[in-house]
C-alpha cells in the first residue's frame, strides 16, 4: 500500500503544482485524489471528509504564503490538519505509576508490555509486570519469558484478572514502573468490558494505554472509542510499524480519543520501540521521505562521526563521488540500524522506497567485503578497475567476478543517482541541517 | 458486514435520478451518462466499500465493472441497473474464493499436512485448534507441530489447546528450528496413522526477508498438501499487500479470516480474493473452539445485500 498511497499523492500535488493558478474544481479534484489516498492509509472515511472540508476550504480562502507554490501551499494546510489531530506527541514521564495497556486481540499487548518495561528498565526504573490476561491460552507464560529475557519480575497466574491484579499490585508496592498486561476484548463483549472497568478500578493507573495495530483498518476509531468510554484512555501505541501498513488507522484512534500516540513498536524485539514523532508519522503517511528524521538519527547513530557525516554529504553534494565516498557512505549508514528503516527516511523521491531494501542491505554486506580486497586506488578510481583487477578482487574476496562486475554496476548507478541529487532547494536544506556553510 | 452498503445503494440510486431530472430538464434529449458524471454518482457507493475496509485497488476494480455496466445508459436505465451491476462485480471477486474445505480434503491420502503462515496477531494458533476442533468431532485423528518457537508463549498456548482439545501436540524448546518440529510431528502422525498434521509457525511481517525465506523452508521440509494464510478481519488495505506477499513467497492454496466477529465489517475477505483468488474456507467468529464456520459466497452476498 505504501507506494499506492504515496503515488496518489504524488499525482494529486502534480497536477496544482503544473496548475497556473488554484480554483475551484482544481482544488475540488484535489482534494478527492486527497481523501482517496488518506483512505488507503486506512484512515477513517468519516475523519477524511471532515479534514478535506477543511483543506478545501482553506486552500481557497488563504493566500498562499510569498515564495510557496500551489503545491506547497495545499500541502502545508494537510499537514497543519492532519497534524493538528494528532496534536503534539508526548512521552510517559519517568516517574512512579501504575501502566494499564489495553486493546483487541492480536494487536500486540504482550509485546509491548515486555518493550515499554525495557524501555523504563533502560532508564533507570525499578519495573514491574502483572499478567493481567487470565483468558488466553498461555498468555502468563507469555508474559514470564518475555519478563526474563529483559530481566524483569511478574507476577500472574491467578483465577481471575481482578484477584491477579490486586495482588500483584501490592507484591511490587516498592517498585517504580507496574505495567499491567490485559486480555484482548473488543467493544461488544460485555463481560471483557466489565473486567476491564473493574481491573482499572482496582489498579487506579496513571495510564491507560490503547495498543493499537498500524494494520486495523476502518474499526479503529470505533473500538478506540469504545475502550475509552469505559475506562478512559491517556495514550496510545501504534505497533508493527515495521511492516507495509501505513498506520492511518491510528488517526482515527487518536481522532476519537484525544489521546495522543506515545510510541510506536517497530520491530520484533525488545529494543524496538520508538518514540512517536508526528512530522515523521506523516511523512510516511503521506509517502514523502523525512529528511529531518534521518539526520537526527544520523546525528545520534554517528556522535563522535559528525565530521565525517559533514565530509560525506560535502562530498555528495560536490557531486564527486567514488567508491571509498559509497563504502564511507555505507559504513555510516550501517552504524545507523537497519538499512531498511533509514531508507523510508532519505529524500530521495521514493526511489529506495520501490527496492526491496533489505535485499540491499544484504548487497551491501558482499559489496564491503570486496571492497576490502580492492586496493586504495581502485577505491578512489573505480575507472581503473579492467578484467584483471576484477579476477584478483574476486579471488580475494572469495566471491565470483560477477559479483564484483555487480558492485561496479552499482556504484555506477549511486553516482548517477547522487548526480540527479542537484535539487538546490533540498541541498541548501540538508547543509543547513549539518550546519555547513552554504 | 456490509449493512450500510444498503443505504449507500439507495442513495446513489437517488442520486442518479435527481441527476436525470436536472439533466433533462436542461438537455431534454439525453443520451445517457457519461464517464465523469459516473464516477462522481458512484462516489457514495465508493466511500462505503471503503468504510467496510475494501481494499482501495478492489474499489477501483469493482467501480470499473460497474461503470462498464452502467455507462452509456440513460439515467433510468442506470437507476435500475446500479445494484445488479454492483452485485454482480462483488459476486464476481467473491466466487473466486469459493471453496470447500472437506471436499478438498476428504478424499486426499493421509496424513494430510496443513501449514499455516500468517503475520503477527493474526490468530493462526487459535484457527489451529479451532480446526483441530471441527477435525476431531468429524473423527479424523489430528496431530499439531507447535512450529511458532519464536514468540514467548506461543509453545504453551497451543499446549494448553492441544491439552483442554485431546490432540497430540509435537513441540521442541523455544528457539528451535520449526522445520525440525514439522518434520517430526509429520513422522509421528505417518507411524501413528493420524489424519491430519497441523503446523503452526510463527507470525512474521511480510516485509522481513529473513522470516519469509525461513517460512519457505518449513515449506521446503514439511512439503505440506495445503498452506492457509490467516488474516485479520481488522485489517484495512494492507490485507491485500500481505495476502499477496505471502502467496508469492510460499503460495497460498486457502485462506482463514479470523475476528470476524470483532463488528469488522468484512471488507478483507473481498481485498484477499481479490489479491490471490484462492478459496476462503472458514471464517471466525468468536472465542470458543466451535466459532469456527465454513465460509460461503452467498452467504456473504446475501448478508452484504439481503434486507435487514
Amino acid at each position: 500500500m505504501l507506494k499506492n498511497f504515496g503515488d496518489a499523492l504524488k499525482s494529486a500535488f502534480r497536477k496544482i503544482a503544473n496548475a497556473p493558478f488554484i480554483d475551484k474544481s482544481l482544488i475540488k479534484e484535489v482534494v478527492r485524489d486527497i481523501q482517496r489516498a488518506l483512505i488507503a492509509g486506512d484512515v477513517n472515511v468519516k475523519l477524511v471528509l471532515e479534514v478535506s472540508k477543511r483543506i478545501e476550504r482553506r486552500a481557497l480562502e488563504e493566500k498562499p504564503l510569498p515564495g510557496m507554490s500551489n503545491r506547497e501551499h495545499v500541502l502545508r494546510i494537510l499537514h497543519e490538519e492532519l497534524a493538528s489531530i494528532l496534536g503534539k506527541g508526548r512521552e510517559l514521564p519517568l516517574k512512579k505509576q501504575r501502566i494499564m495497556m489495553v486493546g483487541l486481540y492480536g494487536q500486540g499487548k504482550t509485546t509491548t508490555c515486555g518493550k515499554l518495561a525495557k524501555l523504563f528498565q533502560k532508564k533507570g526504573m525499578k519495573v514491574a509486570l502483572i499478567a493481567g490476561d487470565v483468558h488466553r491460552p498461555a498468555a502468563y507464560e507469555q508474559l514470564k519469558q518475555i519478563a526474563e529475557s529483559i530481566n524483569v519480575p511478574v507476577y500472574g497466574g491467578g483465577k481471575t484478572a481482578e484477584k491477579t491484579v490486586k495482588e500483584g499490585l501490592e507484591k511490587f508496592s516498592k517498585y517504580d514502573v507496574i505495567i499491567i498486561d490485559t486480555a484482548g476484548r473488543h467493544a461488544l463483549e460485555d463481560d471483557l468490558i466489565k473486567e476491564m472497568k473493574n481491573v482499572a478500578k482496582i489498579a487506579n493507573p496513571d495510564e491507560k494505554i490503547l495498543v493499537i495495530d498500524a494494520s486495523v483498518g476502518q474499526q479503529a476509531g470505533k473500538q478506540a472509542k469504545a475502550f475509552n468510554d469505559a475506562i478512559g484512555i491517556t495514550g496510545v501505541i501504534l505497533t508493527k510499524m515495521d511492516g507495509t501498513a501505513k498506520g492511518g488507522g491510528a488517526l482515527s484512534a487518536v481522532a476519537e480519543t484525544g489521546a495522543p500516540i506515545v510510541y510506536i513498536g517497530v520491530g520484533e524485539h525488545m529494543e524496538d520501540l520508538e518514540k512517536f514523532d508526528a512530522t515523521r508519522f506523516l511523512s510516511r503517511l503521506l509517502g514523502m521521505g523525512d529528511l529531518q528524521s534521518l539526520l537526527e538519527k544520523a546525528e545520534e547513530a554517528a556522535k563522535g562521526k559528525e565530521k565525517k557525516v559533514e565530509e560525506a554529504a560535502k562530498k555528495m553534494l560536490s557531486g564527486r563521488f567514488t567508491l571509498l565516498d559509497m563504502y564511507e557512505q555505507m559504513e555510516l549508514l550501517s552504524g545507523m540500524g537497519p538499512f531498511q528503516k533509514l531508507a523510508d527516511l532519505l529524500p530521495l523521491g521514493g526511489k529506495l522506497r520501490d527496492e526491496d531494501v533489505q535485499a540491499t542491505q544484504e548487497r551491501l554486506k558482499k559489496f564491503r567485503v570486496i571492497m576490502d580486497s580492492m586496493t586504495r586506488k581502485e577505491l578512489e578510481n573505480p575507472a581503473i578497475i579492467k578484467s584483471s583487477h576484477i579476477k584478483r578482487i574476486a579471488r580475494g574476496a572469495g566471491v565470483e567476478t560477477r559479483d564484483v562486475k555487480e558492485l561496479i554496476k552499482y556504484y555506477n548507478t549511486s553516482k548517477k543517482m547522487m548526480k540527479s541529487l542537484s535539487n538546490k532547494r533540498m541541498q541548501r536544506k540538508l547543509m543547513k541541517q549539518l550546519g555547513m556553510k552554504i | 458486514m456490509f449493512r450500510f452498503l444498503r443505504r449507500k445503494i439507495r442513495e446513489t440510486e437517488e442520486a442518479i435520478e435527481k441527476e436525470a431530472e436536472s439533466e433533462v430538464k436542461e438537455k431534454k434529449g439525453v443520451l445517457g451518462i457519461g464517464e465523469k458524471k459516473l464516477d462522481e454518482l458512484l462516489w457514495q457507493l465508493e466511500m462505503a466499500l471503503l468504510e467496510s475496509d475494501v481494499a482501495l485497488e478492489v474499489v477501483e476494480e469493482i467501480k470499473r465493472e460497474v461503470k462498464k455496466n452502467l455507462l452509456g445508459m440513460s439515467r433510468k436505465e442506470a437507476k435500475e441497473a446500479v445494484e445488479r451491476a454492483l452485485k454482480e462485480a462483488i459476486s464476481n471477486i467473491l466466487k473466486q474464493s469459493e471453496g470447500d474445505f472437506f471436499s478438498q480434503v476428504e478424499k486426499a491420502e493421509k496424513p494430510y499436512v496443513i501449514m499455516f503462515v500468517g503475520v503477527n496477531g493474526s490468530g493462526k494458533t487459535t484457527a489451529i485448534a479451532k480446526l483441530a476442533h471441527m477435525l476431531k468431532k468429524k473423527g479424523y485423528s489430528c496431530v499439531i507441530a507447535a512450529g511458532d518457537t519464536f514468540r514467548a508463549g506461543a509453545i504453551e498456548q497451543l499446549e494448553r489447546h492441544a491439552k483442554n482439545l485431546d490432540i497430540k501436540l509435537i513441540k521442541h524448546d523455544f528457539g528451535a528450528d520449526p522445520a525440525a518440529v514439522a518434520y517430526d510431528a509429520i513422522e509421528h502422525a505417518k507411524a501413528r496413522h493420524k489424519d491430519f498434521v497441523l503446523i503452526d509457525t510463527a507470525g512474521r511481517m511480510q516485509t522481513n526477508i529473513n522470516l519469509m525465506e525461513e517460512m519457505r523452508k518449513i515449506k521446503r521440509v514439511a512439503n505440506p498438501d495445503m498452506i492457509i494464510f490467516v488474516g485479520d478481519a481488522l485489517t484495512g488495505n494492507d490485507a491485500i499487500e500481505q495476502a499477496r506477499r505471502f502467496n508469492e513467497v510460499v503460495g497460498i492454496d486457502g485462506v482463514i479470516l479470523t475476528k470476524v466477529d470483532t463488528d469488522a465489517k468484512g471488507g478483507a475477505a473481498l481485498s484477499i480474493a481479490y489479491a490471490i483468488k484462492k478459496p476462503l474456507y472458514f471464517i471466525g467468529v468468536g472465542q470458543d473452539y466451535d466459532d469456527q464456520i465454513p465460509f460461503r459466497a452467498d452467504w456473504m452476498m446475501e448478508r452484504i445485500f439481503g434486507e435487514d
